[in-house]
């Protein structure tokens, strides 16, 4: 398989949070959240990226898009090696690798108008010749992520949850990126909601060949979309590998764990009582 | 719950018909900045709605009582000072540089105060190192000596009194700006505008400003009536305008020295800066809560 | 023939903050001693407010407009606040939602722990010291001494819940509600906390109402089960009878809406409109309102 069949590429991403420069002397600790990550996401592909609250899941998604400075490791864009790159050469690429939220409340500003959310980025990248240009294809992503219109003129707080996650699916659609980093954007919604929101992320990529990283704690929900996943703990990649095969066979006895602890709507009474050898308790 | 719009949602008007509207029916709003209509009316018009010329002394009429009480003249509504000089019309002069100061004195506050508070949030690094030493030693300086050194500098005039409101209290905007931009900053949303490929200058005016500006509004308004009352301490000592020109602050310094003869020369003023201080934090408040789409349910 | 330990009768209530829209729709539903009884829904459906209800701290916006609760044949609505203060805490108690909100930043949690033992049963600080440290090695907590004199910002999400469980059985309630006591907790947490609190419960005979919106927790540890819907009950009764044939459309296709680690086709069918539709018929919402 060639390195250009990868989308996004990186090698020994390392991540340290907090390192304090003094005047003088070394650099004081940090702490160090990602200990040496490899990840590869093809073209196409939608990629999993599972793990509980200090895997550095979250950190991994957002050094691959260089919103987050990486202390050690490489990343390639395309072919490109973007790990530090500066300010205004990272820019023009953005528009091809987008992200989506988990809190759309808070990734929408809340005193800008929906339309402004959506024209302003298009006008940015000059996707569209004009402000007309720009309103019709914010009309027709709008039609496709099924919003009535009348979204446009309200503020993020005026609509509903299911509604704002769709806004910003639209967001990043609209800049027709290449790559686009989805971080735990289902973790709030109900179930129907999470399924509709789903089903229109597993559309939009098939329909505009968007490669994807979806993050999430959720085991059952990466099942639902991804085809590759990486389970992440304490900041190393702990197995990777087709989905098919890592929910059915699983390697690592932390994966094993990690799926025995998911309680599925069938009575089990096994299930409870069930301790994995691995189980932490918690020492604080 | 599954649904594609929000029911029972009104068709929206333009957005500036929805601001006038949230504007007019937001009470404090209305009292608030008719209020200081009023008082704007008055200072503008002051030489046609004022009864008598604000310097005409009368030694004849002097210290006469207001209206209502047994003793006045009814050519003097609210009564003469020592001097004869009719109070209603030095009330109605001094609105003028009441307002001057307030108006002009906060915004340019707000201006720096905002600008570097913005700077300072946002860039962090050596401009915010920079900008919070200069705010730390600045507020240091003590305000009063400042204020008499300035009008020793510049002279007594409207300008010193701006002068001197402007250099002691833009410390205060630029803090508060600050912490709040960096609260902003914190935001995914902001986030959000640096994926787009916005540039950092851009976010920081286009995206976390507006943001700011709820809290911008409170503290301009707050400004304002402190910019009143600092211009009326001012004339009090006698640091501000030259003694022709009437002012709230010089009425309440002479009023004080007839307070037995003549108690409404200090009341007429006193009530008149208690309004007024009153009427810009209504109206502050107002339009915040008017203003924001945020805060409105 | 013991009658059920809590038995709920035509509850109704609305918000006054939205005009009088109903909240709760006539529900009616009973506990046993010793049952647990899971409370599923989406969010807006109601099962909150039936929760809060129970323990007295409904919103002043929410007012009660018809029904009774009767916990043990006294109606909890017509108490005076004297008598609910003497039942809440140590005859029915609350496991909260939030670890990181529920324990007060400011103090130890020795403190926390013992102030039920102390105001509610007189015990002496030493009584309660040690009442105190044997529940937290019933919820399993490895060196109780440290954590007693530690305050909550040291000790990690899954450790405070353990404590909040242990407050909320240390007067041995009859009836513990617990509100959505592992939505902020990682999975693998997830289950020995539900683990923990199913022990608890086996062991006290306490009975439970688990508020949910996760199927999964329901099956595993409810014996029983209530599905609401805009305030009203949908479907009702035990646990297996209803995962296993629901009798309501919605029930069916929230049970095959959601995503399972082991089906790589599900989570991807939303409950249809129709589904919707019919249950807004059903309950009596006007298209557009509540």
């Amino acid at each position: 398989m060639s390195v250009s069949d990868n989308v996004l590429s990186a090698r020994g991403i390392e991540v340290t949070y907090g390192a304090k420069r003094h005047l003088f002397g070394p650099p004081g600790l940090g702490i160090k959240v990602l200990h040496g990550v490899d990840i590869d996401i093809r073209r196409g592909e939608t990629v999993g990226i599972v793990g509980e609250s200090g895997s550095g899941k979250t950190t991994l998604g957002r050094a691959l898009l260089r919103l987050v400075d990486v202390t050690a490791g490489s990343i390639n864009f395309d072919g490109r090696d973007i790990t530090h790159l500066p300010d205004t050469d990272m820019r023009p690429l953005r528009r091809r690798m987008q992200m989506i939220f988990q809190d759309p409340m808070a990734s929408l500003n809340p005193r800008h108008t929906i339309r402004r959310i959506l024209v302003e980025p298009l006008l940015l990248h000059r996707l569209a010749s004009d402000r007309k240009e720009a309103e019709r294809q914010v009309a027709a992503i709008l039609e496709r992520v099924t919003l009535s219109q009348a979204c446009l003129d309200r503020n993020p707080h005026e609509l509903s949850g299911g509604q704002r996650q769709r806004i910003g699916i639209a967001r990043a659609a609209l800049l027709k990126p290449d790559f686009v980093l989805a971080d735990e954007i289902v973790s709030g919604l109900d179930v129907s909601t999470q399924a509709q929101v789903l089903n229109l992320l597993k559309e939009l990529s098939r329909d505009l060949g968007l490669s994807m990283a979806f993050i999430s704690h959720d085991l059952s929900v990466i099942r639902a979309v991804c085809d590759r996943v990486y389970v992440m703990r304490h900041g190393r990649v702990e197995e990777e590998g087709d989905c098919e095969r890592i929910f059915t066979a699983p390697a690592s006895a932390y994966t094993r764990m990690l799926l025995d602890a998911i309680p599925l709507p069938e009575i089990d009474p096994h299930w409870l009582g069930r301790e994995s050898l691995m189980e932490e308790v918690p020492a604080a | 719950m599954a649904e594609v719009t929000s029911p029972a949602m009104p068709r929206p008007s333009s957005r500036m018909a929805k601001r006038v509207r949230a504007l007019l029916s937001e009470p404090k709003v209305i009292f608030g900045g008719g209020f200081i209509l009023i008082l704007l009316i008055l200072a503008i018009f002051a030489p046609y709605i004022a009864p008598k010329d604000p310097l005409e002394q009368d030694l004849m009429s002097g210290t006469l009582p207001p209206a209502w009480i047994e003793g006045s003249d009814p050519g003097f509504l609210l009564g003469t000072d020592d001097l004869g000089r009719d109070v209603l019309s030095r009330a109605i002069f001094g609105t003028r540089i009441a307002l001057t100061v307030a108006f002009v004195a906060a915004g340019l506050a707000a201006l720096i105060g905002t600008l570097l508070g913005l700077l300072a949030g946002w860039y962090g690094s050596w401009i915010d190192k920079v900008i919070s030493r200069l705010v730390d030693i600045w507020m240091a300086f003590p305000p009063v000596l400042l204020s008499i050194l300035l009008v020793a500098v510049f002279g007594s005039g409207v300008h010193s009194v701006i002068a001197a409101v402007v250099i002691i209290d833009w410390t205060r905007f630029c803090r508060v700006v600050r912490s709040e931009t960096q609260a902003q900053a914190r935001m995914d949303y902001v986030t959000a505008a640096h994926t787009i490929g916005f540039s950092r200058a851009r976010i920081l005016f286009s995206e976390i400003l507006p943001n700011v500006t709820p809290v911008l509004i409170a503290l301009v308004s707050l400004e304002m009536g402190i910019a009143v009352i600092v211009e009326a301490i001012l004339s009090f000592v006698g640091l501000s305008v030259s003694s022709d020109t009437p002012t709230w602050g010089g009425m309440i310094a002479e009023g004080r020295q007839m307070i037995y003869q003549g108690w409404w020369v200090l009341v007429v003023p006193l009530i008149a800066l208690f309004a007024t201080v009153l009427a810009f934090n209504q109206l502050g408040d107002g339009l915040r809560r008017a203003l924001d789409p945020v805060m409105r349910r | 023939m013991t009658s059920p330990l809590l038995s709920i009768a035509g509850l109704s209530a609305i918000s006054d903050r939205d005009g009088g829209a109903s909240i709760l729709r006539d529900i009616s539903l009973t506990l046993e001693r010793g049952e647990v009884r899971g409370l599923v829904g989406e969010s807006g459906a109601g099962k909150s407010t039936i929760a809060k209800a129970l323990l007295g701290i409904l919103p002043r916006s929410v007012r009660i407009t018809n029904g009774s609760i009767l916990f043990e044949s006294r109606d909890l609505l017509t108490l005076s606040a004297r008598e609910l203060r003497d039942i809440m805490g140590s005859e029915i108690s609350l496991i909260p939602q939030d670890p990181q909100t529920a324990l007060n930043p400011g103090r130890r949690i020795e403190a926390q722990l013992t102030d039920g033992l102390r105001l509610q049963r007189g015990m002496s600080s030493g009584d309660a010291r040690r009442r105190a440290l044997k529940l937290l090695e019933e919820v399993h907590i490895r060196d109780p001494e440290r954590v007693l004199r530690a305050y909550p910002h040291e000790l990690s999400g899954g450790m405070r819940q353990r404590i909040l469980i242990a407050a909320a059985f240390a007067l041995e309630p009859k009836l513990v509600v617990a509100d959505e006591p592992t939505t902020a907790l990682d999975v693998t947490v997830q289950k020995q906390i539900l683990r923990l609190i199913r022990g608890l419960q086996e062991a006290h005979g306490t009975a439970v109402i688990f508020v949910t919106h996760d199927l999964g927790v329901v099956a595993q540890i409810c014996d029983s089960v209530t599905l609401l819907y805009a305030g009203k009950v949908i479907e009702d009764g035990r646990t297996s009878d209803v995962l296993a044939h629901p009798r309501h459309i919605y029930t069916k296709s929230l049970i095959s809406a959601g995503p399972r680690y082991d089906r790589p086709n599900a989570g991807l069918t939303p409950v249809p409109q129709a589904v919707f539709e019919q249950l807004r018929r059903e309950i009596g919402i006007p298209e557009g309102g509540r």
